[in-house]
């Protein structure tokens, strides 16, 4: 299994690790719900390095990039990030994954469990592209601050930027704790306020450290995988292997706004597949509540009476909901707010009230 | 030491019995496990009806945590005829005390041969093997 350069660190703090995808990574320090909550009411510190990242040059990086992604990259201006799909011919994904685009570079960060086989497909389809690929996962590093107290924390650490003025799903590059030249962007997979930072391995245990203690009296704590997943799920950001995967393409994901059919992008790799998934979707990825302890898991079925109509695609115990929640595919005359199914869990039957994503929005509460 | 009055399960059940009546529950490590020390991760477990006849080996209920689903095993076969039902709205007793207050089921025991079962001490080098 692979570690992060942060590895011995968590071990230090007492973390619970498991393996994901194919890294040895913390699930969590103490309590999930406790973590959660920490990241909605202050603020949380994670180890990212399992994320994949990929640095794309050359003279035709963007056509390239244009040609195998779903969304248009030559339209993202410069210092800003997207998110996109990388497809297979028949529309469903290899894997999801964020674009920074940068002057005369475009950086992925693509989910760990992914990161060979998007690295094999990129490399199987530069054909006559001048492009290079620069694999830096295992070179550099991750860790994301984020929640309400991020900017002050970060700022305070941050010299030569102003992050206040950093936009959202926006980059740049700053001194952190007096790192110069570090990647910093306003981004995250919890629906809070808080940052993405890349910087070299050997520097991740001062930086590391150095932002726990500066937010330690504001009550900042290490957050593991588990927590990070129930803050994906509430802000109904969807996870490769549970919303998308080779099974469930980004149209009935409901992630259109990923994907460009413009007509200056080109073709692409899924173009047709989607077009036609487009024009007559089979299901739709919908949120539900259920009111029972009981948490909804992948796999559990979803039943109209005696009828299955669906499958759950992720679920979790919602700390700022106060209930257990989780998303399903269901047929598109049942996929609609309000409706009440049931969830079959291990023989036993588990009401559920749909409801749209996402659960959790902090600009509109 | 966990405690010799009783045995155990690999999968984490322990067993005391007492005359012809046994009294089940599950280890620390067990709740450990599932809560990750924090007692507010349990969130669930389901106990049988008094009167149920448990095969051996057979699952009689479930424990669910915020992380995972877990089933509850008997280590021998017999009769429910009581059950601990402050549990099911009272997870905080199972970390609180997993060995005597936080008793999941008592049985009637149909076979007290406890040949196939692990004694305290068989049970730890198992939980060696988990670290």
């Amino acid at each position: 299994m692979k570690q992060t350069p942060l590895h011995d660190v968590h071990v230090a703090l007492g973390a619970k690790m498991v393996e994901f995808g194919g890294w040895h990574m913390p699930v969590s320090y103490a309590s999930i719900l406790a973590e959660a909550r920490c990241v909605r009411e202050r603020a949380g510190l994670f180890d990212l390095g399992h994320m994949g990242r990929i640095s794309v040059t050359g003279a035709d990086c963007l056509a390239y990039l244009d040609s195998i992604c779903t969304n248009y990259i030559a339209r993202i201006p410069s210092g800003s990030i997207r998110y996109t799909l990388i497809c297979k011919e028949d529309g469903n994904p290899i894997d999801d994954l964020l674009v920074y685009r940068g002057d005369d570079e475009v950086y992925l960060v693509v989910n760990a469990s992914n990161t060979a086989a998007v690295l094999e497909w990129m490399q199987a389809r530069t054909g006559s592209f001048a492009v290079t690929l620069d694999h830096r996962t295992e070179r550099e590093t991750m860790i994301a601050l984020q929640g309400p107290l991020a900017l002050e924390i970060l700022g305070a650490m941050t010299t030569d930027c102003d992050l206040a003025k950093l936009g959202y799903y926006k980059f740049t590059f700053g001194t952190v704790c007096g790192r110069e030249n570090t990647r910093i962007s306003r981004t995250g997979y919890t629906g809070e306020n808080g940052f993405e930072l890349y910087f070299e391995n050997a520097e991740a245990t001062d930086i590391w450290q150095a932002l726990l203690e500066a937010g330690s009296g504001a009550g900042v704590q290490p957050i593991g995988l588990g927590a990070r997943d129930t803050l994906r799920l509430e802000a109904g950001m969807p996870l490769f292997g549970h919303e998308i995967d080779a099974e469930h393409n980004p149209v009935e994901a409901d992630l259109g706004f990923a994907l460009s059919f413009a007509e200056e992008k080109g073709d692409w790799v899924g173009k047709q597949a989607l077009l036609d998934v487009r024009a007559k979707p089979q299901r739709a990825l919908i949120g539900f509540t259920t009111a029972g302890k009981r948490v909804p898991r992948q796999g559990y079925k979803i039943f109209q009476g005696e009828r299955e109509v669906g499958e759950v695609a992720s679920g979790a115990v919602s700390p700022t909901l106060h209930q257990n929640i989780g998303t399903a595919y269901l047929p598109l005359d049942l996929a609609n707010e309000g409706n009440k199914l049931e969830m079959d869990i291990r023989g036993k039957r588990q009401g559920v009230t749909l409801h749209s994503l996402p659960f959790y929005s902090r600009t509109r509460k | 030491m966990r405690p010799t009055d009783r045995h155990y399960l690999s999968s984490h059940e322990w067993i005391k019995i007492s005359g012809d009546n046994a009294v089940i529950g599950i280890t620390d490590f067990a709740v450990e496990e599932l809560s990750s020390g924090n007692e507010g991760d349990l969130v669930y477990c389901d106990l049988p009806e008094v009167g149920r006849n448990l095969e051996e080996s057979e699952t009689f209920g479930e424990i669910e945590s915020v992380k995972a689903v877990s089933d509850l095993n008997t280590p021998l076969p017999g009769e429910v005829v009581e059950i601990n039902s402050a549990i099911e709205d009272h997870l905080e007793i199972l970390s609180d005390d997993p060995w005597d207050r936080g008793w999941l089921i008592k049985i009637r025991l149909a076979d007290k041969d406890t040949s196939k079962l692990l004694d305290a001490a068989a049970y730890e080098e198992t939980l060696a093997s988990h670290s």
